[in-house]
């Protein structure tokens, strides 16, 4: 049976190829670093079910100890623009077919292999899709681009080290997660935020978990930071637990408040301050304050969707 | 209540800007010592977490295959679509790019657009064509407002597009996350409930950005009255 382990067996090997390139990176002042870093991945990849808990979180040190001092990243392997502009003239709308093979894969995946249980692991239908998806998309793209995988590896990691040690940190705030759980934070916040919401409201508590994680976005810059804390919060304890709201409507939609507070906040530098930067713009908020009309009132919509989706529609 | 420590610390870090992945470390274990747990349990309960939510950072296996579509002129052919755009008003122009950037986000291209990669080199110049030829010249001031809501449409464009790709980090975070608690949902699950925000997003938006093609219109009639 297909199962995660061989989608793991292919992430580990995608991160050992980024790893080995990245040591051969010449133009990377500290390639020694992101080979290490990719290194660890493709090795948790691999082995994580074999080093124990306290060896997994040994990892864990170690690629917060490298990702801390410092990943670099070189321009070397770009295709010249020319080169690009000629191909894309050749190549067309077939570069967006291409795309669409991974999502369309995952989609078809997800639905088709529910009926086949003991060829996938249906549970993992979704991750083992998308798997699949990548391999076809790069067959795809050797037969009709005629592009040799080993060009797909190296421009792969020239991307992934231009995200640098970011990557790892949805993983790090999941993983905190447990921690959280593990220590009754949700119950702790859960004592307080009781205290602010009415008695026994329902939409109070939407309310709040909603317009929570907008502020928590705001105040940290980062809808995925924020996530954890307002799970632990009002979500699991309140709109799970005691509501019993749909957990996938309720994770979905309330992140998507969080987007509407990136919106508004400086924090963000990368989406709001920089391209003000960019564009040349003398008021620095002008972006954000071109924002703060759709971020509000998609807020209000975000809370009322959840409302009704996660409890009323049910 | 000193288990609250925690949050305090991810607060304030990333406030402060330490580095993220120290903040998140650091957080965990104060949370697990406030709660009573040994520095050992920890970090093996941290290590447990993190190998059992590998699946959040399979993600990054379809770089290859962005990378190989970006060699091929992926962002070269973006930027033909978008210039196809031009001649519309302003509110109609980015109201196309709106559109055009939630569904590329949509099929797991983030990077095609960007503020870099197409609103500076094409989005803002067309953008401030078309409202100078809706309300003839404009004051610095206005200019600057106008290469905004490119930024702006950008921005609603990616964060409102790019949930519905399942294999991006928040849909795996999330998913990841809630198993901690115990809960087991697939990203498909997850991603669908993006659609209905999606649409709320490019109504707002759109709404806003018509309103400013009627404002420009009404800026042309004054002048012509002056």
């Amino acid at each position: 049976m297909i199962t995660l382990q061989w989608v793991y067996g292919l992430a580990g090997a995608v991160f050992a190829a980024f790893a080995l390139l990245g040591l051969r990176d010449a133009g990377n002042p500290r390639r020694f670093r992101n080979g290490a870093f990719w290194g660890l991945m493709a090795a948790s990849m691999w082995g994580g079910d074999r080093f124990g808990d306290f060896g997994n979180g040994l990892l864990v040190l170690a690629l917060v100890g490298i990702g801390a001092l410092g990943l670099g990243r070189s321009d070397e392997g770009d295709v010249a623009p020319d080169t690009r502009a000629e191909r894309a003239a050749r190549h067309g709308n077939r570069l967006f077919l291409i795309a669409l093979v991974i999502p369309l894969t995952a989609l078809a995946g997800t639905l088709l292999f529910k009926q086949l249980p003991t060829l996938v692991d249906s549970k993992q239908a979704t991750l083992i899709s998308l798997a699949l998806g990548v391999l076809l998309a790069l067959a795809a793209g050797g037969a009709l681009l005629r592009a040799p995988l080993a060009l797909s590896l190296h421009q792969g990691r020239r991307l992934m080290d231009q995200v640098g040690w970011a990557a790892i940190l949805p993983q790090m705030l999941a993983s905190l997660g447990a921690v959280f759980a593990l220590a009754g934070v949700g119950e702790a916040v859960g004592g307080i935020v009781r205290l602010g919401i009415p008695a026994g409201s329902l939409f109070g508590a939407v309310v709040a978990f909603g317009v929570g994680m907008a502020l928590f976005t705001i105040v940290m810059g980062n809808a995925f930071a924020a996530f954890p804390v307002m799970f632990a919060a009002i979500g699991m304890p309140l709109l799970i637990t005691t509501y019993h709201g749909d957990p996938a409507v309720i994770s979905a939609i309330g992140m998507l408040a969080g987007f509407c507070g990136t919106l508004m906040t400086p924090m963000a530098a990368n989406f709001n301050l920089v391209p003000a930067a960019l564009l040349e713009l003398r008021d620095e908020y002008g972006v954000i304050r071109r924002q703060i009309g759709t971020a509000l009132p998609l807020l209000a919509i975000n809370i009322a969707l959840l409302y009704w989706f996660a409890f009323a529609a049910r | 209540m000193w288990v609250l420590l925690g949050i305090a610390i991810i607060v304030a870090g990333f406030m402060l800007r330490f580095n993220p992945l120290l903040v998140i470390v650091v957080a965990a274990l104060v949370t697990g010592l406030a709660a009573g747990l040994s520095p050992v349990a920890i970090v093996a309960a941290f290590g447990k977490a993190f190998n059992d939510t590998r699946y959040v950072s399979v993600v990054w296996i379809v770089l290859p295959v962005i990378g190989m579509l970006e060699a091929y002129g992926l962002r070269e052919r973006a930027r033909t679509l978008i210039d196809g755009l031009r001649g519309a008003t302003v509110g109609r122009l980015l109201a196309g790019y709106l559109l055009l950037r939630q569904a590329t986000a949509a099929i797991g291209l983030t990077s095609v657009a960007g503020h870099p990669q197409t609103v500076r080199p094409l989005v803002a110049p067309m953008a401030v064509a078309a409202a100078e030829a809706q309300a003839g010249d404009l004051s610095e001031a206005e200019r600057d407002e106008i290469k905004a809501w490119g930024a702006a449409t950008d921005n609603v464009g990616l964060f409102f597009g790019e949930d519905i790709f399942l294999a991006i980090g928040s849909i795996l975070l999330m998913k990841g996350l809630l198993e901690q608690y115990g809960i087991v949902v697939e990203p498909f699950q997850l991603s669908v409930w993006a659609i209905p925000t999606a649409i709320a997003a490019f109504a707002v938006h759109g709404f806003r950005l018509w309103l400013l093609d009627r404002r420009l219109a009404r800026t042309k009639g004054r002048e012509t009255v002056a």
